[in-house]
């Protein structure tokens, strides 16, 4: 993918909607492209954040790995989607494992790069900061959401009559 | 509100902890029904409870409902093998809007045993494919082995002509699919949200959370149809057990236009 093509994905990402040119030009030249294949590690626990990743195709899982060798998955990223905030907050450690489950390629941005342009732009650090609180106040209720377990079955020792939404009746 | 007797043809586990009858008629008669309607299922000695049908339509002679064993008369019909009887009133309630789904695009979102009540309505829209546009289905589960009907999903997914998108909230490295809410599967998902509509199944936090999702798509609360569930007793409006505001889920429901109670979504203690 050339420059201009790298900075025409930028510019019709979602994530990057109504982005200055002039940030888009900059955000730029701290792009490259990646590919992973299938069951290939993107990142792992521990590890220096260096890059966020916007998804072109393929799907990538978010692990939290297990001695025994087999993780929990917390989620999944496909096409379109933003993987990698803590490139933003020190110390700039990934919290969990991310593996592609397919064939991935991605726009991988470089976050020295980045947080070099931010700190010389408090206003393109302040875009991109919003952006991302964005993405991860969406994830976050996501995640409170399946905290309520709302799946699971409602009672085990208690009578059909006492049991309501999700149990297996008329709905 | 005599029930008729039926018995065990062949039963299925599906989940842990739920299973699949396939019923038939002592007196042979068939049992008419739309998709999205119940029936009352009587444990003989033990009580009786409200249960979505989820067979085809097209064939009354069997009728089949797919059950989450949570309470007592659940955990009893549990039990029946294969020529146990039990009884059976019904079909009861609305119906899934097929025929105003016609010629546009259709999206049902399931979640967990939410996907039984819909099968119907999904079988019936496969039996018919050309007449409607595009046609998704959106499905949450709690892990991979809640998974309800996966051979099933399987098959719909082979055809070719069906959108499937399947999600749990968690599960282990060995899980090739999707991880995370059913609700986020909304924007991945290819369809007209200007002409489509919406079927939705399953707990009412969910929903709730869907409407949202097929709002933000561009879809109108008009065009989205949800199924409640509550308590029910009689089945026929008059003992007032699933009442909900205004209506009696049993007779006004289970399936209703979700602008009609839209505003009892969000009523504690309802």
């Amino acid at each position: 993918m050339e420059i201009h093509d790298l900075e025409n994905y930028l510019a019709h990402h979602p994530f990057f909607a109504g982005l200055a040119p002039e940030y888009l030009a900059l955000l730029t030249g701290c792009a490259g492209n990646v590919t992973f294949a299938a069951g290939e590690t993107v990142f792992s626990q521990g590890g220096t954040a260096e890059h966020f990743y916007l998804l072109r195709d393929g799907r990538v899982a978010l692990e939290f790995p297990h001695p025994a060798g087999n993780g929990v998955v917390i989620d999944t990223l496909d096409a379109g989607d933003v993987l990698g905030a803590s490139w933003l907050v020190a110390p700039y450690r990934w919290p969990y494992d991310a593996r592609a489950l397919a064939p991935t390629r991605a726009l991988a941005l470089d976050a020295v790069c980045l947080r070099g342009k931010c700190d010389a732009d408090p206003a393109l650090g302040f875009d991109l900061s919003r952006r991302f609180a964005a993405v991860i106040v969406e994830r976050l209720h996501a995640a409170e959401l399946r905290l309520t377990d709302m799946y699971a079955n409602p009672a085990s020792d208690v009578s059909d009559a006492a049991v309501a939404a999700g149990a297996g009746g008329a709905a | 509100m005599l029930p008729r007797v039926f018995t065990v043809a062949a039963r299925h586990e599906e989940t842990a902890d739920t299973f699949t009858l396939e019923l038939l008629a002592e007196d042979a008669a068939d049992l008419a029904f739309a998709p999205g309607q119940f029936n009352m299922l009587y444990a003989f000695g033990r009580g009786e409870s409200a249960i979505s049908i989820s067979g085809d339509a097209a064939e009354p002679q069997r009728l089949v409902h797919t059950i989450r064993a949570v309470g007592t008369v659940t955990r009893a019909l549990a039990e029946l093998a294969p020529g146990a009887q039990l009884g059976v009133r019904g079909p009861y309630g609305t119906a899934w809007p097929l025929a105003a789904a016609r010629g546009r695009d259709v999206v049902f979102v399931a979640g967990g045993i939410g996907l039984a009540p819909l099968r119907p309505a999904i079988l019936e829209v496969l039996a018919a494919r050309r007449d409607y546009g595009r046609v998704v289905l959106l499905y949450g589960a709690r892990t991979p082995g809640d998974v309800l009907y996966a051979a099933e999903i399987a098959r719909w997914r082979a055809r070719g002509d069906i959108e499937i998108h399947v999600t749990v909230d968690a599960a282990g490295s060995d899980w090739r699919g999707n991880v995370g809410v059913v609700t986020q599967l909304v924007r991945r998902a290819g369809f007209d949200a200007a002409h489509a509509l919406a079927m939705l199944c399953g707990p009412e936090i969910m929903m709730r959370y869907t409407v949202v999702e097929l709002g933000r798509a561009g879809m109108s609360p008009n065009d989205v149809h949800v199924s409640l569930e509550r308590n029910m007793k009689c089945a026929i409006a008059f003992c007032g057990h699933c009442q909900y505001g205004p209506e009696f889920i049993c007779r006004d429901g289970p399936v209703f236009p979700y602008d009609r109670v839209a505003r009892w979504f969000d009523a504690r203690e309802l």
